[in-house]
């Protein structure tokens, strides 16, 4: 399909008996933002590395743009993506700006492209100043600017808000969506789910080199069938008598965390249980229902995949 | 662009090498540590002799030698072991084989930028002494010392390439630099020896052309050789080089070999590294 800017079919990387990615297929449509999530040693960077043609595949095709990444062509391919490694590693000696000359040469990119990209990603300041004295967040920030040289239309970011503060990965986040307004398809993997969850498009769960789950977040809860949780916060001196109520009800799984009542509930007894807790309502003081998280969502699977 | 080489990813990997070498003052520090060793040697070489003073080229361009057959390789080698395996190990290589490059490119681009940082020290260390030492010097012995600055130049090379083959070869920063180490004893110090040992084994049961031909699989001997052969009152004060056959004196010829020592290391490096 044309639309496709990432087509993975049937791919395999086996170090001997290593099977490190094992018989993925998985396509990103343009201007997704496609989620790759799993634990250590899941197999996403080496499936990272295969998209990126930094590694050679034991089997399968993998397609960026439509063209293979190994190919003849494999310079045009790569001039249109962009690249952020994670735990980027960066060059001590040269400045920021210099930075992004050495990589904006090797891509072929004007220099005069450089320092707009430098102001983007808010190092405008730090241009001049020698990487060796950059601090971790500086640096995701200029591996950031080097991954948008040349206006990619494919980003593959590895983690890229390791070391940013909570202003950062915001302001991260707001040019990715911006990119993606542009039309830009962006992969990327991420140890805070919590943070993923609700910016991407789509993901994929990985476990031991295999693709567990993929699908929207929503449709990966809903396939889950992981339990909502309806947190109440009792009023001041009601929460003995709340738990007494609801153990009465036959509700006796109720767990307290920090002064609040936390209750599983299937996701189709939602309203039965909403009916339930009004009846307690002079004891209420505030609650909520909070819906599985892609952490659950993502240790359901490792959870089904221990048990294969 | 020829084939699918472009000359331009090269240059620019190169010029990247070679200023973070200039930068860090790399260039600058070997640069002194020839020079000084250099007019030391030109001035003091014949101290045992009990004389001090610039006692003529040909004396002094064999102090030379021993001297820069020790060092330049040991530089070289230094300096060309954590080309690849560094960048790997600390995490930047990923990111530069991604951008429109071929391996070929990178690893030629930091072979040509080291070699440029480790000529220019050799040139300007070794010829700022040869400018000191010129008002000494007629022109047939500035030849000399030039071709004994630019045999050092190749001979840096070809260590050089066998320590970008190192660094490609080897796991991590810690091995490659055991294996650089070995290289320079085994090259530099145990070479000569284990075939001064055969010789005295064989006690004249292999013909000494044997070993003489075997002297050109070290490009620290071919170094050597090329030097001294070229002077006549030189050849007179090394012994084993007197055995050496005249067919392979031709300068042409050892300085074709010393390109071989440069190209079939890297050889060996791009097809591991590929």
């Amino acid at each position: 399909m044309a639309d496709q800017v990432i087509e993975v079919s049937r791919v395999s990387k086996h170090f001997g008996e290593i099977r490190a990615v094992d018989d993925v297929s998985l396509a990103v449509e343009r201007g997704e933002l496609f989620g790759l999530i799993g634990h250590n040693g899941a197999g996403k960077s080496t499936l990272f590395k295969m998209m990126l043609g930094l590694l050679p595949l034991s089997s399968g095709e993998i397609r960026i743009n439509g063209r293979s990444v190994q190919g003849r062509d494999f310079r045009e391919v790569r001039r249109g993506v962009g690249y952020l490694p994670e735990n980027v590693v960066l060059y001590d000696n040269l400045t920021g700006l210099e930075t992004l000359h050495f990589f904006a040469g090797l891509k072929g990119v004007a220099l005069s492209d450089c320092r707009p990209v430098l102001d983007k990603v808010g190092l405008k300041h730090a241009a001049g100043r020698r990487v060796r004295g950059y601090s971790k967040g500086m640096r995701q920030r200029l591996g950031f600017a080097q991954a948008l040289l040349g206006k990619p239309s494919l980003l593959f970011l590895d983690e890229p808000t390791t070391g940013l503060d909570p202003e950062g990965i915001r302001e991260f986040y707001r040019i990715l969506h911006e990119l993606r307004a542009q039309g830009v398809t962006a992969i990327l993997t991420s140890h805070i789910l919590a943070e993923i969850q609700e910016r991407v498009d789509r993901l994929a769960v990985m476990r031991s080199g295999q693709i567990q789950a993929l699908g929207t977040v929503q449709a990966l809860r809903e396939e889950m069938d992981l339990p909502l949780h309806l947190v109440i916060r009792p009023k001041e001196g009601e929460l003995a008598g709340l738990l007494e109520g609801l153990a009465a009800h036959g509700l006796a799984g109720a767990e307290v965390v920090n002064c609040q009542v936390v209750l599983a509930c299937p996701r189709e007894e939602k309203v039965s249980l909403l009916h339930l807790a009004s009846a307690f309502a002079p004891k209420i003081a505030d609650f909520h229902i909070r819906e599985p998280s892609l952490e659950d969502v993502f240790l359901g699977h490792g959870a089904a995949g221990k048990e294969k | 662009m020829v084939g699918n080489i472009s000359f331009n990813q090269i240059r620019l990997i190169a010029a990247k090498e070679f200023w973070d070498r200039i930068r860090n003052r790399w260039v600058l520090a070997v640069t002194l540590v020839f020079a000084v060793f250099a007019l030391l040697i030109a001035y003091f070489g014949a101290a045992q002799q009990g004389a001090v003073g610039f006692r003529g080229i040909e004396v002094t361009i064999a102090s030379l030698v021993s001297l820069v057959i020790y060092l330049v390789p040991l530089i070289a080698l230094i300096l060309g072991y954590d080309a690849v395996v560094g960048e790997r190990e600390r995490g930047s290589l990923d990111l530069l084989l991604s951008m429109p490059v071929t391996r070929l490119e990178v690893l030629l681009g930091k072979f040509f930028g080291l070699s440029a940082a480790l000529s220019l020290s050799t040139l300007a260390g070794f010829g700022s002494a040869g400018v000191v030492l010129a008002y000494q010097l007629n022109l047939e012995a500035l030849f000399h010392y030039f071709g004994f600055v630019l045999s050092a130049v190749l001979m840096g090379m070809a260590f050089l390439s066998m320590a970008v083959m190192v660094s490609v070869l080897a796991s991590d920063r810690a091995r490659a630099s055991g294996a650089a180490i070995a290289l320079w004893f085994f090259y530099v110090l145990v070479f000569d020896l284990l075939l001064l040992g055969g010789l005295v084994v064989s006690g004249g049961g292999v013909s000494g052309d044997v070993f003489s031909y075997l002297l050109l699989l070290n490009p620290a001997d071919i170094f050597r050789i090329l030097n001294i052969f070229s002077m006549e009152e030189v050849k007179t004060l090394y012994g084993l080089a007197t055995v050496f056959p005249e067919a392979l004196a031709n300068p042409w010829l050892l300085g074709m070999l010393m390109v071989f020592w440069i190209v079939a290391p890297l050889g060996v490096a791009l097809w591991k590294f590929e």
